[in-house]
């Protein structure tokens, strides 16, 4: 048996890591907008925000497919002005996966968030610290199991990320080939060697890294409450 | 100069009113049974409640006014919760330099001196006691260099004892930080403790302001107070220690009364709360009973309490002190009690608040 390419073990990490860092700036503001906002348009936030929960994965990349080909606004509008189509590239896979995993962020977060709840925030301005100065400072260390969360969900999530990429990035090795589109190439020619292979390493990395942070959650508990 | 307030505010069925100047200087009590709009009216002063019409302005510095609202963290008042909402992520020397940094406070070492913080710096803020909470919140507070400090009932969560360990600290405030203080409360003792005025706050609407002395011995004010705290406040002068029977002597409105030995000088003035439940009428002046403090006085005012047995009955007992009793509808009646008539009011030694220690 002959080694794997790992390369699309590596893009997988690439794209999961740009993503997760892309939904961190995102989500962030979004997910503290949801925690504390009265506006009556909450709810229906809230609901964009979770439908990649049930929406099927070639559904959202149908979407995407479309909105991204050259022929629609936005893909126009791109392809003018970077002079790359968005579809079957690396920044169009990270884009769609950021919205594909939006709610393995925003989740957590709000949730951490609401726990924060108003009375630190209060305090921290009545002690001349400004909004975004107890935001930093208070809300977000205090939120930080939310952080922690958020960012491995995000991270994983993304890392097992299949349909939207098949439907959006198509095979392209080095650009959108990532290891769960490699590994069902290799089932679908049946080179069941390769697939158990790149499977295994997924799997080991997979259950590597949640072992990791629930190991380190654990030893040093994140202080809050 | 004065925190001079003129707001509304409607907020689910309650409505606040207020409007007032309060003095800025010593501590003014705001004072009034829960759900009467104290800590929501600190809220407004504070900005951390926006949702208020009128205006606030300090001096003459307009902190609310039409259309134009100052932010929380701009208007320079500390405010100390009663829930302490100490940083939990923050030691307490952290939580201390989280406020000294923002203010450029110089006054770290004086505050954790004046407060006994020292001990506690290095300490997570989950291992605190409630009493230890509310003083590194206090000592954080200070050190965001306020120039008005609003506390709201900071010591309603402590056990008695913890309470009498922190009273001191807080009287001690103005003075130490040349600091006016708001102090929320519904407690008759914290207020006859600390407070040089007070402001009585009822459904959202303000009672009664001033002395507390005065204020106090109003019958006006007891729905707010509570009947089982009703009663007043006396100015009395140590006039000497009777060691045979282990009394202090003292004299009230040119009337001597004596009160359980208690460590206090020659010539102190002392404050006294006496409870009206605890103040008994007589029409002469009695003999052949065991309570020894009788006050001779002129009843000022009779008020009937609705659907119950009893009637409050302010006495004027000379120099402009006033005692308030609290005795059966019966007993007025048998006793054929009259606005103006002269009356001896038995008080019982035990009910002199021995707590009540001059301020300053």
């Amino acid at each position: 048996m002959s080694w794997p390419d790992l390369a699309p073990l590596w893009l997988s990490v690439q794209l999961a890591g740009v993503t997760t860092a892309l939904l961190l700036i995102i989500g962030t503001p979004l997910a503290w907008w949801l925690a504390t906002t009265r506006a009556r348009i909450r709810p229906f936030i809230e609901a964009i925000t979770a439908l990649p929960l049930v929406l099927p994965p070639t559904v959202l990349g149908f979407y995407f497919l479309i909105l991204f080909s050259p022929n629609s606004t936005l893909g126009g509008l791109w392809r003018d002005a970077i002079g790359a189509t968005l579809t079957f590239s690396f920044t169009g896979l990270v884009l769609a996966s950021a919205l594909y995993s939006l709610p393995f962020m925003v989740q957590p977060l709000q949730s951490a968030f609401e726990a924060v709840g108003r009375g630190p925030m209060e305090a921290a301005a009545t002690l001349r610290a400004g909004k975004l100065d107890a935001f930093i400072n208070v809300a977000m260390p205090m939120a930080r199991r939310g952080f922690l969360t958020g960012t491995v969900l995000s991270f994983a999530h993304t890392i097992g990320e299949f349909g939207v990429v098949l439907m959006v990035g198509g095979n392209i090795p080095g650009q959108t080939r990532v290891i769960s589109i490699a590994i069902y190439e290799q089932v679908e020619v049946l080179d069941y060697a390769q697939a158990h292979a790149l499977s295994a390493v997924l799997l080991t990395f997979s259950f590597t890294v949640l072992l990791l942070v629930y190991t380190l959650n654990r030893r040093a508990p994140v202080r809050v409450g | 100069m004065a925190l001079s307030v003129d707001i509304k505010l409607a907020l689910g069925g309650f409505s606040l009113e207020v409007t007032h100047a309060f003095e800025l200087s010593g501590i003014t009590a705001l004072f009034g049974a829960s759900g009467a709009g104290k800590s929501l009216l600190l809220r407004v002063i504070s900005g951390l409640e926006t949702g208020a019409n009128g205006r606030v302005s300090y001096g003459s510095e307009a902190w609310q006014s039409a259309g134009r609202s100052v932010p929380a963290a701009k208007r320079g008042a500390g405010y100390v919760f009663q829930d302490s909402r100490l940083f939990q992520h923050l030691d307490v020397a952290g939580n201390l330099q989280f406020a000294a940094k923002r203010s450029g406070a110089d006054s770290f070492e004086a505050v954790v001196k004046t407060l006994d913080l020292q001990p506690l710096l290095g300490r997570r803020v989950a291992a605190l006691s409630g009493g230890e909470k509310q003083r590194v919140a206090i000592g954080r507070t200070l050190l965001s260099k306020p120039r008005l400090l609003l506390m709201d009932e900071p010591l309603a969560a402590l056990d008695h004892t913890r309470k009498t360990r922190l009273l001191p600290y807080i009287a001690r405030l103005p003075e130490a930080f040349g600091l006016p203080v708001i102090y929320v409360t519904h407690s008759v003792e914290e207020v006859t403790r600390l407070a040089d005025r007070m402001v009585v706050l009822a459904d959202g609407r303000v009672l009664a302001t001033g002395g507390v002395a005065d204020t106090l011995a109003r019958l006006d004010i007891s729905e707010a107070s509570g009947k089982f705290e009703a009663g007043s406040v006396v100015r009395a002068v140590v006039t000497g220690q009777n060691e045979r029977f282990l009394l202090t002597e003292l004299e009230v409105a040119g009337q001597s009364l004596s009160m359980p030995a208690s460590a206090v000088e020659m010539g102190a003035e002392l404050r006294l709360r006496i409870r009206a439940r605890d103040v008994a009428l007589a029409l002469a002046r009695p003999e052949g009973v065991s309570i020894r403090n009788v006050l001779r006085g002129e009843i000022l005012e009779i008020v009937q309490e609705a659907e119950t047995a009893f009637s409050e009955i302010l006495l004027d007992i000379g120099g402009e002190q006033r005692v308030r009793s609290r005795i059966t509808r019966a007993s007025v009646e048998t006793l054929g009690i009259e606005l103006g008539q002269t009356v001896f009011a038995l008080v019982k030694s035990v009910s002199f608040d021995r707590r009540a220690l001059p301020k300053r």
